[in-house]
């Protein structure tokens, strides 16, 4: 808390910096949806969420799930950066026996479900904002959803029990970085007027700049938007972000770059951090 | 242990399902039920009257009743997931392996008007497919309670337990197959009439046409051992296998399909531990089941103190004539 967005900004760059590294070495990982919805965790981790690794099993913790679990790399980046355990762990992501495996689970630190078939975050995280009105708590659950995943119909059964709840203690936070893993998403099943959907099932909707530390630090900082009504923040993403060749290029949803692309990457994101240290 | 001397006939599972409820959410504010749309079926409504802030409603809608309800479960509230369940186990079937056993939430799923309970509604409603879905998901136990003592007993375990629960409830009325003494504990199965000649392992609503079988044989000099096998998993293997080895045969009845159910768990011990002995499996075979009433159709596939008794003798002439069925 209270740092500066041009610290939050460096934060992210070495970040993107630590994932392309971990990624090279676990030989596999979601590189394109990683590197689009990372500032997004800096932001909540470092600006938002009530949460801390000294208090995994506070019941007012704030509530982060992860839905679109393939992104699991940046999160435990972004874990590892906060303390949840040790940085060297990411060294085993994807080995043998190792728990920092390729979707969410909870045997790693600071993660509460585990996740990555799609579609199921939202309503696992109407529960946990359903339960924090019984209790009269003061939580709020922040759940990411990716745009490929809108096809899953379980996300409207949730969408429709949350209005209807009003539960306004529950944000979820749209990767929209418009590429699933066959085309874009509107090539794929548009689900476009996102925000009109949303709207019309009783949410209270934004979008913000996905990569703009200050747009996400306001935006994720002034919730609900609504009193009474669910958030769904779409923030505007770009797959791949921050290693132009990855950028919004499809075959990066998951892929591994070979030594030339990896050297490649990790001078675009030095000079990047560079530029932000100066 | 002679039939005879138990009550005719008590309440339908799902009654006194919603009753134990009932008295354990007046102890504890934490239990909830979570129903989708299916707070009639599953005699829940006088629950809802008494309790209204510990029942929840998501509508028709299975996926997220079960999300809902892992969720909720994650924040120490002791769910009963409700649906008929048909329903709750085929289309949230991946919302039960990865949001309640994978993330390892205490959430009780309990799957209403199983089997053929829904009778003439069709095949759409019969839900023979649920014991063996959820069989192969790890970490849930699975407990299909024969009469109102086993259901009173297996949903205050199931509320006690830090575990997933799957509880599977009928609507017919059943007779009492305990004495007020019964022993009741999951994972451990339960005889319920003790015999040497043909051991007759059951769950669920197909017990009680097993006992009837027993009665009716008990007459005739054969001495049935009938075991009612209320949880599934963890299956009690000890008692499976001592009644492999003292017994001539064994029949397994089910309100289930044959394949994936309780037949198929109890001959998957029987082989692991090298036992063979004369065995088959009763329930619904691979086909779509016909018409009719719960009753009916029971009657139809041999479940029935009738056609099970036909099944016992024939078996027990087999093996007196030294086949091996």
């Amino acid at each position: 808390m209270g740092y500066s967005d041009r610290k939050l900004e460096q934060i992210s760059a070495r970040m993107r910096l630590d994932l392309l590294r971990y990624i090279k070495l676990a030989g596999a990982g979601h590189t394109g949806g990683d590197l689009s919805c990372i500032d997004i965790l800096n932001v909540l981790y470092n600006d938002v969420l009530n949460v801390s690794p000294g208090a995994i099993d506070d019941a007012d913790r704030d509530r982060y799930i992860q839905s679109k679990g393939h992104s699991v790399e940046a999160l435990y980046v972004v874990l590892a950066s906060k303390g949840f355990f040790p940085e060297s762990d990411l060294e085993t992501i994807g080995r043998y026996r190792s728990h920092y495996v390729g979707h969410p689970t909870r045997k790693v630190n600071g993660i509460e479900f585990n996740t990555g078939a799609l579609g199921h975050g939202l309503s696992i995280s109407a529960g946990i904002a359903l339960a924090g009105k019984m209790d009269k708590r003061s939580y709020r659950v922040f759940t990411m959803l990716g745009d490929g995943e809108l096809a899953e119909g379980s996300n409207w059964e949730a969408a429709m029990f949350a209005a209807h709840n009003r539960l306004d203690n529950l944000v979820a936070i749209l990767d929209h970085n418009n590429l699933q893993i066959t085309d874009k998403y509107s090539r794929v099943c548009n689900p476009s007027p996102i925000d009109e959907k949303f709207k019309s099932f009783g949410w209270g909707v934004t979008n913000v700049d996905g990569h703009n530390i200050k747009d996400l630090r306001r935006v994720l900082s002034n919730v609900p938007l609504s009193e009474g009504l669910p958030t769904l923040i779409i923030a505007d993403t770009v797959k791949g972000r921050g290693v132009s060749f990855m950028e919004n290029v499809l075959k990066w949803h998951h892929g591994v770059p070979d030594d030339a692309q990896y050297e490649a990457a990790l001078k675009e994101l030095e000079e990047r951090l560079s530029e932000l240290s100066a | 242990m002679r039939l005879t001397d138990k009550p005719a006939t008590g309440k339908p599972n799902l009654e006194v399902y919603s009753e134990t409820l009932m008295e354990l959410a007046g102890r504890d504010s934490d239990i909830l039920v979570v129903t989708s749309d299916s707070r009639g079926s599953g005699k829940l409504i006088p629950f809802a009257e008494k309790f209204p802030g510990q029942i929840v409603e998501v509508g028709i809608a299975e996926q997220n009743l079960v999300g809902i309800s892992a969720g909720l479960a994650s924040c120490g509230k002791k769910v009963f997931a409700t649906s008929p369940s048909c329903f709750l186990t085929a289309r949230a079937l991946e919302q039960i392996k990865n949001d309640v056993a994978y993330s390892d939430f205490p959430v009780n799923l309990v799957g209403i008007s199983s089997g053929v309970s829904y009778g003439a509604l069709g095949s759409t409603h019969h839900s023979l497919h649920d014991i063996a879905a959820l069989r192969a998901i790890n970490n849930i136990v699975i407990v299909v309670p024969a009469d109102n003592y086993e259901t009173r007993m297996a949903v205050k375990a199931a509320a006690a337990s830090d575990k997933p629960f799957f509880l599977r409830f009928g609507k017919r009325p059943l007779p009492h197959l305990y004495g007020e003494e019964g022993h009741f504990e999951i994972g451990r199965a339960n005889v319920i009439t003790q015999g040497n000649d043909i051991a007759v392992v059951a769950c669920g609503e197909a017990v009680a046409p097993a006992a009837g079988a027993a009665q009716l044989l008990y007459n005739e000099g054969v001495n049935v051992r009938v075991i009612s096998m209320h949880t599934i998993k963890p299956l009690d293997r000890e008692t499976l296998i001592r009644a492999a080895s003292e017994c001539r045969g064994m029949i397994t009845v089910e309100e289930h399909s044959v394949y994936g159910g309780l037949g198929e768990a109890c001959a998957g011990v029987l082989m692991e531990e090298g036992i063979s002995v004369p065995f088959r499996r009763v329930g619904i075979p691979d086909e779509y089941t016909v018409t009719g009433s719960q009753q009916e159709i029971f009657n139809h596939y041999g479940i029935s103190p009738g056609g099970l008794a036909g099944m016992i003798r024939s078996m027990l002439e087999v093996t007196a004539s030294g086949g091996r069925g």
